[in-house]
């Protein structure tokens, strides 16, 4: 089952929706304003009445995966359960109905909970203060580089790159040359961590930071973390904690402990702010003294009881997002913290290795397992022992999607051939892990007696797979101008 | 389980941590019941300020308009709020349709070729877009004309600062210019002339940016009807809660010619082998989760459950409903403005510039004035000198849908009393 375009459905007997009438004489916008400034072509937006509206929308909602509805193992995800209490938090209307250029006095409440959520959020990583500014965890990666290069340039340090792992996620090196930085590559070892020797020869008076993945996205500890932070530290450079991975160790151990200088955080996942099929999300970044003077403004401040947002602070970055940062999703990770506790949190963490350890153990028989265990939140596995039958990594997903599972992340890390990275998370059950090792299983069975079922998957779902490289072809014609169909929009009909 | 693994302890599987670095607890508050969380959470809610939407007459970049029960009953949907980035597409229709959709109503409004996923806001959307036109053109200036929201221009800056680009105001693009951005209507309402910024832009071999209000547009001529390169701006307009500042959504949409240089994610139309259309990331080559370091943009997780609010507002709308809340909007505002001019030492701060449905105005005592009117229950305008020395005394009142006539004799008698 597909689903038209809104705008494929879309009748001009539908109207408009009744709305509020001006109750006013006066003239009207294209009675009052100069020609020039005038639309002259109405945009060809849907005509629609409500119940098609709502109908369409939950086809659409129909055809989706996500974690109300099937196991969801995203590596370096984190897709964990996302509390419904937060939803009801967050709507409140003392939080979703607050202007942001409202007086503080008018505000304390929301002050409050942004102090109160920076000092957990201090607690968990071990930090001296965190900004909760930047959207998304790649804003985070920035606003931290940004922050380490002010801190070398106010020591006149001109100091122009960035070392990143080559099993890093991609927005590392991504921000980094956003921030105007030289990547330079570090290599993993053969038990799937860095290489210290590769480190230790590009370290030098020019790198500015080591962007760093704890436990790397192989789900492995960095065990020689502490040596790491040292020989970092020994040439001048920063370390930075990409904390896409936190989940692994909340009150087990800490970022800042480690010798982390900068550490973003994802809300959505390792705090349950839910991902809304990508985004919004919320990267705060936590800082070591020495980078505080830094921070973007404003920064809360509690003074006799009172709270504020403190716009003077002349070393700052400046601000990285307009106004305060997601606050809503900043409600929802505050809510998740107080109902959880330092208790709750650690067994959160605990859990998650548990998860991921047991899953790995049932289904180590069926796939390559790269690197040796323990893991900790995640693991990666491999189907290179399937490529000789001609099966690869995304048949195992595809075959996954018709068993009404959602895939692992697959082909990343890219230091791993046919990689299947898969994170359970603590919110899942035993029986679901189970159920999804017996499936692995059972597509394994497959390779041999028929891999055909594998290449043809899925077969249950609104669409197979898709032909990625005709539509590359489709959207080049249109760019190059040999064809009419955009592709990546729908176009009215020419008259 | 511990069994199955084969280990004695938990302990056991955290063996590759050093004992240095072992905590044994979190100096935090012991967890709470779902009863006493809600009641911690409500009454820090409590301890806000809710004002009424009628009589809220701040804007600034975030305004109070009328959200239809469609666009809560969509996003609260837990198939489209708890699922992720479709990197599996047949397990992920819903979401890709959607944006593809959401892209489509933005090229519309924008009447421009295409129009990415979205991204944070306006200030990142500003900055963003500025990026594209540095590498389009090869150039390193950026020029901002005219009263562009300072928040994006704050933004642009850092965003500029770690590209080596200069960012500049005026009206005067040179050859080293990549681009000239402005608002429109600009910050404290005003229309500006947005073609013969375009042709400036132009004719110094830059690109246009056009930064604008997604409401206006069903009034106002597009970018894309004037021939600006790209067009940006803030979605929360379109369906969201003020909620303190965000999450909201940036949305970006360019001519054909710049598609390649888009940042983060765009959804395409692709087939299967039995020629059911579906829908897909697409251009995906241009991204960081595989570009890394020469990607057009970190950019990852963007704001799609925002986005999709946004669509459903737009489709619930229609052209007809747009306008109509665009022109409620623009007839209550001048209805407002010409009461406001008539009180004793009130004028209009630029009585010759068009306005649609936020407005400049000097007034007698601003601090004063917003003090008194938040006593009674206002949310009173914005004062602009927080931002513009050159605008002492100036503050910018806005008017929506929701402020009936009645809550503008309200906020007149207040003013007065």
């Amino acid at each position: 089952m597909t689903e038209l375009l809104s705008f494929e459905k879309s009748r001009p007997s539908a109207g408009a929706p009744r709305l509020p009438e001006s109750g006013l004489s006066g003239p009207k916008p294209s009675q009052a304003l100069p020609a020039d400034q005038l639309r002259a072509k109405e945009p060809a937006l849907p005509r629609l009445s409500e119940p098609e509206i709502m109908r369409h929308y939950s086809r659409l909602a129909s055809m989706n995966y996500s974690i109300s509805e099937q196991f969801y193992p995203l590596g370096s995800c984190t897709m964990k359960y996302n509390p419904v209490l937060n939803e009801t938090v967050a709507a409140l209307p003392g939080f979703a109905g607050l202007h942001p250029y409202q007086d503080e006095a008018t505000v304390q409440g929301a002050l409050e909970l942004m102090w109160r959520l920076e000092q957990a959020l201090c607690e968990v990583v071990g930090v001296e203060r965190v900004t909760l500014q930047p959207a998304a965890g790649a804003h985070g990666e920035w606003t931290a580089l940004r922050m380490i290069k002010a801190y070398h340039t106010s020591r006149g340090d001109t100091r122009n790159e960035v070392l990143v792992p080559d099993s890093a996620h991609g927005t590392n090196p991504a921000s980094a040359a956003l921030s105007g930085f030289q990547v330079v590559e570090v290599k993993s070892g053969p038990d799937g961590r860095i290489s210290l020797p590769d480190l230790e020869s590009k370290l030098s008076s020019r790198v500015a930071a080591l962007m760093l993945t704890n436990p790397n996205t192989l789900g492995l500890f960095e065990r020689e973390i502490l040596d790491i932070a040292e020989m970092v530290h020994a040439t001048g450079a920063m370390l930075y904690y990409d904390g896409a991975n936190l989940n692994a160790f909340m009150g087990i151990c800490r970022p800042g402990d480690m010798g982390f200088d900068a550490v973003h955080m994802n809300l959505h996942k390792t705090f349950t702010t839910p991902h809304g099929g990508g985004g919004p999300g919320a990267g705060p970044v936590g800082v070591k003294a020495e980078l505080v003077p830094f921070l973007p403004t404003p920064t809360v401040e509690r003074a006799n009881g009172h709270f504020a947002l403190d716009f003077k602070r002349p070393r700052s970055i400046g601000r990285v997002r307009s106004f305060y940062g997601n606050f809503g999703m900043l409600v929802r990770a505050y809510s998740y913290i107080v109902a959880m506790g330092g208790d709750g949190l650690t067994q959160a963490s605990r859990d998650a290795v548990l998860s991921a350890n047991y899953l790995r153990k049932q289904v180590e028989g069926d796939l390559e397992m790269p690197h040796a265990g323990p893991c900790m939140h995640e693991f990666v596995a491999s189907a290179h022992n399937l490529a000789p039958a001609g099966v690869r990594a995304l048949d195992i997903a595809k075959a996954l999607l018709d068993r009404n599972f959602y895939a692992p992340t697959v082909y990343f890390p890219l230091v791993v051939p046919e990689a299947i990275m898969v994170e359970p998370t603590e919110t899942e059950s035993k029986a679901t892990l189970d159920s999804f090792a017996a499936a692995i299983k059972e597509i394994v069975g497959l390779v041999k007696t028929d891999p055909q079922a594998l290449h043809d998957a899925p077969q249950k779902l609104p669409v197979g797979r898709l032909d990625e490289v005709a539509a590359a072809r489709r959207i080049n014609a249109y760019l190059q101008g040999q064809s009419e169909d955009p592709v990546l929009r729908w176009k009215p009909p020419a008259n | 389980m511990l069994e199955a693994i084969g280990v004695q302890s938990m302990d056991d599987l955290l063996v590759d941590i050093p004992k240095s670095l072992r905590i044994k607890t979190l100096d935090l508050p012991a967890g709470l019941s779902e009863y006493d969380t809600m009641s911690q959470l409500s009454s820090l809610a409590a301890r806000n300020r809710v004002f009424p939407d009628r009589l809220t007459f701040r804007g600034g970049g975030v305004y109070r308009r009328f959200i239809p029960a469609a666009v809560a009953a969509v996003t609260s949907k837990p198939e489209f709020y708890t699922a992720y980035t479709p990197y599996q597409p047949e397990a992920s229709q819903g979401t890709l349709q959607a944006i593809f959709e959401f892209q489509t109503l933005i090229a519309e409004l924008t009447a421009l070729d295409v129009a990415n996923a979205s991204l944070y806001d306006g200030a990142t959307a500003v900055a963003e877009a500025a990026m594209m036109a540095h590498v389009q053109t090869g150039r390193n200036e950026i020029v901002v004309a005219g009263y562009v929201h300072p928040e994006y221009v704050e933004v642009l800056r850092g965003f500029s600062e770690g590209r080596g680009i200069k960012v500049r105001k005026g009206t005067d693009p040179g050859p080293k210019t990549a681009a000239v951005i402005f608002q429109q209507p600009d910050f404290l309402g005003l229309l500006v002339d947005a073609r013969e910024l375009t042709e400036k832009a132009h004719a110094a071999g830059a690109l246009s940016i056009a930064c604008v209000d997604p409401i206006s547009l069903a009034i106002l001529a597009p970018p894309g009807e004037y021939g600006a390169d790209i067009a940006v701006g803030e979605g929360q307009q379109l369906g969201l809660s003020p909620s303190y500042g965000g999450p909201h959504v940036g949305f970006i949409s360019c001519r054909k010619e710049l598609v390649r240089r888009l940042p983060g994610r765009l959804i395409g139309t692709a087939y299967d082998k039995q020629g059911r259309r579906g829908f897909n990331l697409a251009l995906a080559a241009r991204e960081q989760h595989i570009r890394r370091e020469k990607a057009t943009s970190n950019i990852c997780t963007n704001h799609s459950l925002c986005a999709l609010a946004a669509s459903v507002y737009m489709t619930y709308m229609g052209p007809d409903g747009l306008r109509q809340v665009a022109e409620v909007s623009f007839q209550r505002a001048h209805s407002l403005a010409e009461r406001l001019s008539a009180l004793p030492g009130w004028e209009l701060a630029f009585p010759d510039r068009p306005f649609l449905n936020e407005f400049p105005m000097r007034v007698p005592k601003a601090p004063a004035l917003v003090r008194k009117l938040a006593r009674k229950g206002i949310l009173g305008p914005l004062e602009m000198n927080r931002w513009f020395r050159e605008l002492k005394g100036v503050v910018t009142f806005t008017c929506t849908e929701v402020n009936d006539p009645g809550a503008l004799d309200e906020l007149v008698a207040a003013v007065e009393g």
